[in-house]
């Protein structure tokens, strides 16, 4: 297991080192670089303005040195400077990634307990009036746009009942500590945290039931059945675990995915996550920032990916360890 | 004294269904100590009447009348909560699937505590010491390796004896065995049927065994019922259902059992070599075996080297595992040998490629063993079996005509051109899939275990049509298959594999009757009913 770990770590350096060159040529092969949007922003387009810049941030360096530059910093976890913000790169996202980490993981695990909860009781009762409403509002929550789900909640829950903040990640000048704190960025989570959470629950409720009724046609339950054990202990322990498998894949995948949805999230709740971080680098074109966030989402898909796999093979027993 | 009584029982199919009910008017009773064979094709309803006993009927067919009387006490109709200490304590079952009805992610050992568990039995090691004892008395060579290791780790025999195991951990009155031995090799086979016998000799169990083969009811039957379209339409003592059978289904059923004597001597075919294999090799390896993957390496087919005749039929035999299929796939070239060469018209196939390939290959075809998985379910016939032909430039006018001609030849009605494969029945799937192998005339058919899917009725049909068309199509072929009497009725030579190597060739009589080496010997003897062939062949 050690070995199939450290072997996949390896494997996943080159892999990050491969994505790094291919990100940032791909950010360089776009028209207009930092420096114009500053000097467009300044008002102050004169060619020598420009080149000043350019020579101030290195852009003006042959297109391998600026590579061979940033990859010697990455190797680092030195990621750049962002002459917007006037900050490392490094620091930014460190600053950035504790907030989108909390919304993400909290979204990714409600989704999946409730979605699985859901899921069996959906499917142990199959054709049930319990069954047709949780299917129907998994359903709903699978067709309706995030945005809007977001847009409601804060409308419903924030404006109207004034049960929950609206937006943000704390109250701000409120200088809460401890228990206080805690309490108050929970608060501030529920509303982010179930709207992102929603569309995945309702994807692994609708996996979950449909797995549970494919295994309990198995032949192995029915000879559970033959044992003369009860409903619940063959539930549990036959259909469940087998069951679960298609789900823990799709999680796995999403799990990359649901740090990438989180930015529609994070810009309608004003979290102070990665995302947004992203979204405003896009518009200005702060590359060093836009590659950091990149090398950070695709260093997270690569550990979600491994962690799968070794759930899986903790899972079940038929799945051997290949690199 | 009759533990199990059963009367009037009727078991309906849902609303829909292509008849009313699974099974009708089933009476029998079932003595301590006796085993009661049900006997019937597929559909007869046998399975569903024994599920019935159990409660475990699949969902929506249900059983409207009659009684079921297990020790003196009404037992249908009971609440699932009621049934639980029946089930697994005094009733318990054993299905056909070994592999599938193992739950694949638990141990074998947490398994069989399971049982104990259930009915609140022993306590934890008690339970563990128990399971170990079952696992030696079914057989196990290493209970204490058995205990921790996982369904698929075990071969498909071993997994079976851990059902009965599991089956037998509360010395159950009655055993239901549901075509137990169906998905096993002959020599496997016979030792499940062994150790049936035994633990019914030695526990005074009651056993219910359904199955299709009349073989194996011979050779372990104290009664039989036989039944058809779910009712039963015989039933009596063993010998007398078996050698005097009186319902004109039970002698059809018994009549197209192939036998292992053949009359006739084999015509003497001209020696002219059609196909030569040489030195043929096939070597699978798993796992990269670079960096950190471990590699496996199973050598499927080991230096096999034969010559087909003109106008013959080979038949390799072997038990799973032991390389026949992958020499029919290489020999195709499904499969690209590792070594060796496959000579036909002079032309080595074995390394061929391209356009080259595709020319020798029309005169190669293979039949599948499962027509429900080798047929395309959204293609209809007439594209099934004109898609070779229009590959091959034939217009595609001239290609439908021939496919009606080939439909004819097989047996079929012109009309089946416009429906989807899954409109017909078993038998008639295979025949579509023998015309498809015909329509670019080859000289050369490979069947892979053809008939092994189908009832014995229907093996019987369809093994007469692939003689007949051999006859006037002037085919060789090459008949894989591990039923050795089926290789009886059809072959002209036999080659016998084991582990990948050919451990015996020649004649049908020669091999079957006076073989030369151990193995062959063990497979022989090991093919059930052979007692009841020699009693059936003096009656006539």
């Amino acid at each position: 297991m050690i070995r199939f770990i450290l072997g996949r770590l390896v494997k996943a350096v080159f892999i990050l080192l491969a994505i790094l060159v291919f990100n940032f040529l791909l950010i360089h092969a776009a028209p207009g670089d930092p420096a114009a949007v500053m000097a467009g922003e300044a008002g102050a387009a004169d060619e020598k303005f420009l080149t000043d810049l350019r020579a101030r941030f290195g852009l003006d360096q042959p297109l391998y040195v600026q590579l061979w530059i940033y990859i010697k910093g990455a190797v680092q976890l030195d990621l750049g400077y962002s002459f917007r913000q006037q900050m490392p790169v490094a620091e930014l996202i460190g600053d950035r990634l504790p907030a989108t980490l909390l919304l993400t993981g909290v979204a990714f695990v409600l989704s999946l307990v409730l979605g699985v909860i859901a899921g069996v009781a959906a499917s142990a009762r199959q054709g049930s009036w319990g069954d047709t409403i949780i299917s129907t509002l998994a359903l709903l929550f699978y067709a309706t746009p995030l945005f809007w789900v977001a847009l409601m909640a804060t409308l419903v829950f924030s404006v109207w009942l004034g049960w929950l903040p609206g937006f943000g990640y704390s109250t701000i000048g409120a200088g809460y500590t401890g228990m206080a704190h805690v309490l108050d960025v929970a608060k501030h989570l529920v509303l982010p945290a179930s709207t992102l959470g929603l569309f995945f629950m309702a994807i692994y409720m609708r996996m979950t039931r449909a797995s549970m009724l494919e295994v309990s046609r198995l032949d192995f339950v029915k000879t559970a059945r033959a044992k003369g054990l009860t409903r619940g202990v063959i539930q549990r322990r036959h259909i469940l675990r087998n069951a679960l498998l298609p789900v823990i894949t799709l999680a796995g995948l999403q799990a990359g995915q649901i740090f990438g949805g989180a930015i529609l999230t994070e810009t309608v709740f004003a979290w102070p996550g990665i995302g947004r971080l992203m979204f405003e680098a896009i518009n200005q074109r702060d590359y060093n920032v836009i590659l950091g966030v990149f090398y950070i989402s695709a260093a997270m898909v690569l550990l979600f990916n491994l962690i799968t796999d070794v759930v899986y093979v903790i899972v079940d027993p038929r799945i051997r360890l290949t690199t | 004294m009759t533990l199990l009584s059963i009367r009037d029982l009727d078991i309906a199919l849902p609303v829909g269904a292509d008849r009313l009910y699974a099974a009708k008017h089933i009476n029998f009773d079932l003595a301590a100590g006796e085993i009661l064979c049900i006997v019937g094709e597929s559909g007869s309803g046998k399975s569903m009447s024994a599920n019935a006993i159990m409660g475990l009927l699949p969902q929506g067919v249900k059983p409207v009348n009659g009684s079921i009387t297990f020790d003196g006490k009404e037992i249908l109709g009971l609440s699932e909560r009621e049934m639980l200490p029946l089930r697994g304590g005094r009733i318990s079952m054993i299905f056909q699937e070994p592999l599938s009805a193992l739950n694949p992610l638990m141990r074998v050992g947490a398994q069989i505590a399971e049982v104990f568990e259930a009915h609140g039995a022993l306590n934890g090691a008690e339970r563990r010491e128990r399971a170990l004892k079952l696992l030696d008395e079914v057989g196990i060579p290493d209970p204490d390796a058995a205990i921790r290791a996982y369904p698929f780790q075990l071969s498909g025999g071993q997994r079976q004896r851990v059902m009965i195991a599991m089956a037998l951990a509360l010395e159950p009155d009655i055993l239901i065995a549901d075509e137990p031995t169906t998905a096993l090799d002959v020599t496997t086979q016979a030792q499940i049927l062994k150790l049936i016998e035994d633990l019914r000799k030695s526990r005074g169990m009651a056993v219910i065994f359904i199955t299709h083969d009349f073989g194996v009811v011979a050779d372990i039957a104290d009664r039989v019922i036989v039944m058809q379209k779910g009712e039963i339409v015989e039933s009596g003592s063993a010998d007398d259902v078996l050698l005097k059978p009186q319902h004109p289904y039970t002698r059809a059923l018994i009549d197209a059992i192939p036998r292992l004597t053949r009359g006739g001597d084999v015509e003497e075919v001209k020696h002219t070599p059609i196909l030569t294999v040489e030195g043929l090799q096939k070597t699978f390896s798993t796992g990269s075996g670079t960096l950190f993957g471990k590699r496996r390496v199973v050598k499927a087919v080991q230096d096999v080297s034969f010559e087909l005749y003109a106008g013959e039929t080979i038949g390799i035999v072997g038990e799973s595992g032991s390389g026949k299929s992958t020499v029919g796939r290489c020999i195709v070239r499904l499969l690209d040998p590792d070594g060796g060469r496959v000579l036909m018209d002079g032309a080595d196939i074995a390394h061929m490629s391209g356009a080259e390939l595709r020319d020798q290959r029309r005169k190669l075809q293979m039949i599948f063993q499962d027509p429900f998985s080798s047929l395309n379910p959204r293609a209809r016939v007439s594209r099934i079996l004109t898609e070779g032909l229009i590959a091959f430039g034939t217009p595609k006018a001239d290609a439908q005509t021939k496919a009606r001609e080939l439909l004819e030849l097989v047996g079929l009605d012109a009309s089946a051109m416009m429906r989807f494969p899954h409109e017909f029945s078993g038998g008639q799937r295979q025949r579509i899939g023998i015309a498809r192998a015909l329509a670019l005339d080859p000289s050369i058919i490979i069947a892979d275990e053809a008939v092994s899917a189908l009832d014995v009725s229907i093996q019987a049909q369809v093994l007469d049509l692939l003689a007949e068309l051999k006859e006037r199509l002037h085919l060789s072929m090459l008949f894989i298959t591990h039923d050795l009497r089926v290789a009886a009725r059809i072959c002209d030579r036999i080659i016998v594999m084991q582990k990948g190597r050919i451990v015996e060739a020649g004649p049908v009589g020669k091999v079957l009757h006076d073989p030369d080496t151990d193995y062959t010997r063990s497979l022989l003897d090991a093919i059930p009913g052979q007692d009841y062939e020699r009693a059936l062949a003096e009656a006539e």
